[in-house]
C-alpha cells in the first residue's frame, strides 16, 4: 500500500486545489459576462458581503470537525446584535433601584458577544450532558435565540444607534474595509487554533473517532463546549457586523444563515461526519457562495433562480468532494 | 472444485498478487494461510466477486467464469462472510436473509410466511435455535454469524469463503461453527477458510495453501504438515518465538485491586463485575484469561476510570488509593490500557502516525501554548524506530498501515505517556505472526525495565507464553490464579466455562 502514497498525496494536493480552481474559474465568467464584477469598488462590496458569514463559519467549520452542526448560528446572530443596539440605545434601566446603566459601544459589543458565548455554551451543555444530539439541540437553539430576540426587541427594529458604531460595519482601516479586518484576525486566529495548539488536534481527533479520543484521556465534554461556545461567540460578532452595517438590529436578522455557512463549510471540503476539513477550505467556500451570489445579482438573474443555482453548486461540491476520497 | 489460474492483481503499480495457482477442492475445508499483507484478502476478494479487474481466471466446476459483482458471484455460487458481519441490526433474522431476494406474492407483497417457513428449514439444517422473527440485533456474535451462514446456503452456494471467522466469538460458539462448517463439507461444498489462528487450522481444515507476499508458495494436506513447519512456509524463515526469562521473584507491589464491582448500564443488579481482587507486581506480566463475557474487557475499563458511575471497590497504585472518574485521571496515575478494538478505541484513522502517537501527551509537547513541531516528530521518531514501525513517513495516514503496525502505534501513544501499569487487551488480535513475536518481545523488555503488565487474551497459547502468573474469570469473577508452572490448557478451561450449579 505504501508505494500507492505519492500518487494518493499528489491527487489529495489536486483536490485541495479544486476550489481554488473552481473560483478562478467562476470569476472568469462572471467578469467576462459583466464589466461591473471586477471593480475596486464591487471587489470591497462582496468581500465585505462575505466577511459575516466567513465568521460564522470559522465557527461552523470548528463544530463541523468535531462531527457536530450548529443550526442556532442565524438566531444567535440576531441576538447577539439587537442586545448590542439595545444596549448601546437604551443601556438597562433597574427602575425599583433608581438606577440607569448607559453602554459605551465597546462595552454594548462585548455584552453582545458574551449573550452569543453563554447560548452556545447552553448548546454544548446539552450536547454533552444530557446526550441531546447536536442537529435537535441547536434546532432548539435556533427557535430559543429568536424568540428571546423578539421578546427583547418587541419585534421591532432597533434604530438611531450611536454613529460611531457604523464604523464597525462600514467603515475603513489601513484602506481596508473593517469587517474584513475583523473576518481576517478571527480566520487567523481559527487556523493557529486547529494547526498549532492542543484543542485544534483534539477536535480532529473527536471528529475522527470519539472512543479512541475519549480513551486518550482527552476531556471530550470541556472540548465540546468550548467549540460550541466559540461557535455561538463567532456568530454574535456577525450580528455586530451586521447590525452596524445596516444601523439598525432587525429582528428576524440571519434568518437562514445557518444554510450559507454550512454550505460554505461543505464546499471547502470539511466532511460532514467530521475529523476532516480546515479553516481556510470554509474560507474559500464563503467565497465562492459570495461571488456566486454577486455575480447572479450582477448578470440580473433572478433571485428565485439565484437560491436553484447556490442549491446546485452546494450539490456539485459534495460530489466532487466524495469523489476525490473514493478508495479511502 | 474453484481453481485460480494464474491470478494477479495490482493497486496502482503495487502487487499484490502475482501469477497465483490455486486449487481450492470440493468437500475439504480449505485454510489460505498468510501473513497479513501476503494477499490473502485481495484473491478472495476477487474470487467472490469484490474487484473484478485482474489478469488471469477462476475456473468454476470446470468453466472459467468472470464475475460483474459479489451478487453474480452469489448467483453463480460463491458465497463470502466478512470477518464484519453484514447484517442490518434492527431487521429480523428472515429480513436479513431474503435482504435483496424477497420472495413476493403474485400482488407484489412479501410473501412473510413462505420466508418465515423458508429461514426455519435453513436454520434447523444449521441448528441454530433461534426464531426466524428475532431480531439480529438482539443474538450473540456466534448466532449472527450463523445466520450469515444461513444466506449464503439460501443462494445454493456451493462455494463458502470465510474470513477470519472466529475472531469475534468464543471457544463454545467456535464448536458450533466447526460442526457447521463440517457438515457443510459433508454436502460436497468447497470451503475456503482464512484465519490467523493455526490450532484452529489443525483442527478444521483438511489442506492448506501458503500465500507469501502475493505469491503462491505450496498446498498441502494439514496432515503432513506441523505447527512449526507452516509457520515456516508463511514467514519464510525461521523464528523464534519469544521465550521468558524464567519466574522472576516479585520486586513489590504495583497495583492492587479489591472488590472491584461493575453493574451493567441502566441495571440495578445485573454485575458484570463481582468483587473482583488482584495485585500486580513490578516487572510481572498477569495473564487473563476468559471466555466471551466473562468480564475481562470489563475488568480492565473499570480499572481505566471509564465506568465510574456504575463501579464500586478500590484500586491502588504504589499502595496509595485512587478513585478514577475518567481515562484522564486513571493515565495521569500511570495506567495506560491498549484496547481490543484498536479500528474503534484505539487510532484515529484519519489522522497520521504522528498525530496519533502524540495525542496523549500533547500537554508536554507544547511551546508557549502551540503544539511544537520539532517536539512532536522526535517523539514519533524515537517510537517508530523503537517499535520498529514499518511507514513511509510519519505523516502517512494510519489507516494505509496494517494491523500489525497499527497495533504498534497504538502501544506507542501509550508507551510514550510513561505508564508504571500497561493493560492490553487483545493485543494481537488480527496482526501476523511476525508482528505477533515482536509485540511478545517488546512485552518482556518492558517487564523486565519494570512496568507491571497486564494481558487480557482468549488465545491460550499466547497468555501461556508470556504471563508470569494466570487470572482465570468466568462470569465476572476470578475463579482461579495459576502459576504459570501449574498451568495447563485444560486447567484454565475447566475453570474458565461458566459453572451451572452456583
Amino acid at each position: 500500500m505504501q508505494a500507492t502514497t505519492t500518487t494518493k498525496d499528489y491527487k489529495q494536493q489536486l483536490a485541495k486545489l479544486q476550489p481554488l480552481i473552481a473560483l478562478f474559474v467562476l470569476c472568469a465568467i462572471i467578469s467576462l459576462l459583466s464589466d461591473k464584477f471586477l471593480t475596486v469598488t464591487n471587489v470591497w462590496n462582496v468581500m465585505r458581503q462575505i466577511s459575516v458569514n466567513i465568521c460564522i463559519s470559522t465557527g461552523m467549520t470548528l463544530v463541523v470537525l468535531m462531527a457536530g452542526i450548529d443550526l442556532s448560528v442565524g438566531s444567535i446572530l440576531a441576538l447577539g446584535g439587537a442586545i448590542t443596539a439595545g444596549l448601546l440605545k437604551n443601556g438597562v434601566e433597574f427602575s425599583s433601584f433608581n438606577l440607569y446603566m448607559g453602554f459605551t459601544i465597546l462595552g454594548a459589543c462585548l455584552a453582545g458577544i458574551l449573550v452569543g458565548s453563554v447560548l452556545g455554551w447552553f448548546n454544548g451543555w446539552t450536547i454533552t450532558r444530557f446526550k441531546v444530539p447536536p442537529f435537535v439541540a441547536t434546532l432548539a437553539m435556533l427557535t430559543i435565540a429568536r424568540g428571546l430576540t423578539m421578546l427583547w426587541t418587541k419585534g421591532f427594529p432597533i434604530t438611531g444607534l450611536e454613529s460611531n458604531f457604523s464604523y464597525l460595519g462600514t467603515g475603513w482601516f489601513l484602506g481596508i474595509p473593517l469587517p474584513v479586518w475583523i473576518s481576517g484576525v478571527v480566520v487567523i486566529a481559527a487556523i493557529l487554533v486547529t494547526n498549532k495548539t492542543k484543542i485544534g488536534r483534539y477536535i480532529y481527533a473527536i471528529g475522527g473517532n470519539e472512543n479512541a479520543a475519549r480513551l486518550s484521556g482527552i476531556n471530550i465534554n470541556r472540548v465540546k463546549i468550548a467549540v460550541y461556545t466559540i461557535a455561538g461567540a463567532l456568530a454574535a460578532v456577525g450580528g455586530l457586523i451586521v447590525t452596524s452595517r445596516l444601523d439598525a438590529a432587525q429582528p428576524n436578522a440571519g434568518v437562514g444563515y445557518e444554510l450559507d455557512s454550512i454550505a460554505a463549510v461543505v464546499i471547502g471540503g470539511t466532511s460532514l461526519s467530521g475529523g476532516r476539513g480546515t479553516i481556510l477550505g470554509t474560507v474559500l467556500g464563503a467565497v465562492i457562495i459570495g461571488v456566486l451570489n454577486n455575480g447572479l445579482v450582477l448578470l440580473n438573474v433572478s433571485p428565485f433562480w439565484q437560491q436553484v443555482v447556490k442549491g446546485l453548486v452546494i450539490l456539485a461540491a459534495v460530489i466532487i468532494d466524495k469523489a476525490n476520497n473514493k478508495g479511502e | 472444485m474453484l481453481i485460480a489460474d494464474n491470478i494477479s492483481k495490482s493497486f496502482s503499480g503495487v502487487t499484490a498478487l502475482d501469477k497465483v495457482c490455486l486449487e481450492l477442492h470440493a468437500g475439504k475445508v480449505n485454510a489460505i494461510i498468510g501473513e497479513n499483507g501476503a494477499g490473502k484478502s485481495t484473491l478472495m476478494k476477487i474470487l467472490s466477486g469484490v474487484y473484478t479487474d485482474y489478469e488471469g481466471q477462476i475456473i468454476f466446476k470446470g468453466e472459467p467464469v468472470r464475475f460483474k459483482n459479489t451478487k453474480d458471484a452469489q448467483a453463480k455460487g460463491i458465497a463470502i462472510i466478512h470477518q464484519e458481519l453484514n447484517l442490518v441490526p434492527h431487521l429480523s433474522v428472515t429480513e436479513n436473509i431474503f435482504l435483496g431476494s424477497e420472495i413476493t406474492t403474485p400482488f407484489g407483497l412479501l410473501d412473510k410466511k413462505a420466508m418465515r417457513q423458508k429461514t426455519q428449514e435453513l436454520l434447523t439444517r444449521l441448528k441454530l435455535d433461534v426464531s426466524p422473527d428475532a431480531m439480529v440485533a438482539d443474538l450473540k456474535v456466534g448466532q449472527q454469524q450463523v445466520v450469515e451462514i444461513a444466506k449464503a446456503l439460501l443462494y445454493n452456494a456451493e462455494a463458502i469463503i470465510m474470513d477470519e471467522p472466529t475472531s469475534a466469538i468464543g471457544d463454545k460458539e467456535v464448536k458450533v461453527l466447526f460442526d457447521i462448517i463440517t457438515g457443510l463439507k459433508d454436502e460436497g461444498k468447497v470451503i475456503v477458510y482464512i484465519s490467523h489462528k493455526l490450532d484452529e487450522l489443525f483442527t478444521i481444515a483438511d489442506r492448506y495453501s501458503v500465500l507469501r507476499d502475493g505469491k503462491f508458495i505450496e498446498s498441502g494436506e494439514m496432515k503432513g504438515i506441523g505447527h512449526d513447519g507452516l509457520i515456516q512456509k508463511m514467514v519464510g524463515r525461521e523464528i523464534i518465538l519469544a521465550q521468558k526469562n524464567g519466574q522472576k521473584a516479585a520486586a513489590g507491589e504495583l497495583l492492587a485491586v479489591s472488590e472491584l464491582s461493575l453493574l451493567k448500564e441502566g441495571s440495578k443488579d445485573t454485575k458484570l463485575l463481582k468483587d473482583v481482587s488482584f495485585n500486580l507486581h513490578r516487572g510481572e506480566v498477569l495473564g487473563i484469561f476468559g471466555l466471551m463475557g466473562a468480564g475481562r474487557t470489563e475488568l480492565l475499563e473499570t480499572i481505566f476510570g471509564l465506568h465510574a458511575n456504575e463501579a464500586t471497590g478500590s484500586i491502588s497504585i504504589n499502595r496509595k488509593k485512587h478513585q478514577f472518574s475518567s481515562p484522564a485521571d486513571a493515565i495521569k496515575a500511570g495506567i495506560a490500557l491498549v484496547p481490543e478494538d484498536r479500528k474503534k478505541d484505539g487510532l484515529v484513522l484519519g489522522l497520521n502516525v504522528k498525530q496519533n502517537i502524540s495525542i496523549t501527551t500533547l500537554h508536554n509537547l507544547q511551546t508557549g501554548g502551540m503544539l511544537d513541531d520539532g517536539k512532536e516528530a522526535s517523539l514519533a521518531g524515537k517510537y517508530i524506530g523503537d517499535l520498529r514501525i514499518k511507514t513511509s513517513s510519519q505523516k502517512q495516514l494510519v489507516k494505509n498501515l496494517s494491523g500489525g503496525n497499527q497495533q504498534k502505534i497504538v502501544l506507542a501513544k501509550w508507551l510514550a505517556t510513561k505508564p508504571s501499569v500497561l493493560m492490553l487487551d487483545e493485543p494481537t488480535r488480527g496482526i501476523d505472526i511476525h508482528a505477533k513475536t515482536e509485540i511478545y518481545k517488546l512485552i518482556m523488555q518492558l517487564a523486565d525495565g519494570g512496568m507491571g503488565i497486564i494481558v487480557v487474551s482468549s488465545e491460550m497459547p499466547e497468555i501461556l507464553a508470556i504471563a508470569d502468573r494466570i487470572l482465570v474469570m468466568c462470569e465476572g469473577c476470578i475463579t482461579a490464579e495459576l502459576s504459570t508452572d501449574e498451568a495447563t490448557e485444560d486447567k484454565i478451561l475447566s475453570e474458565a466455562i461458566p459453572k451451572t450449579n452456583h
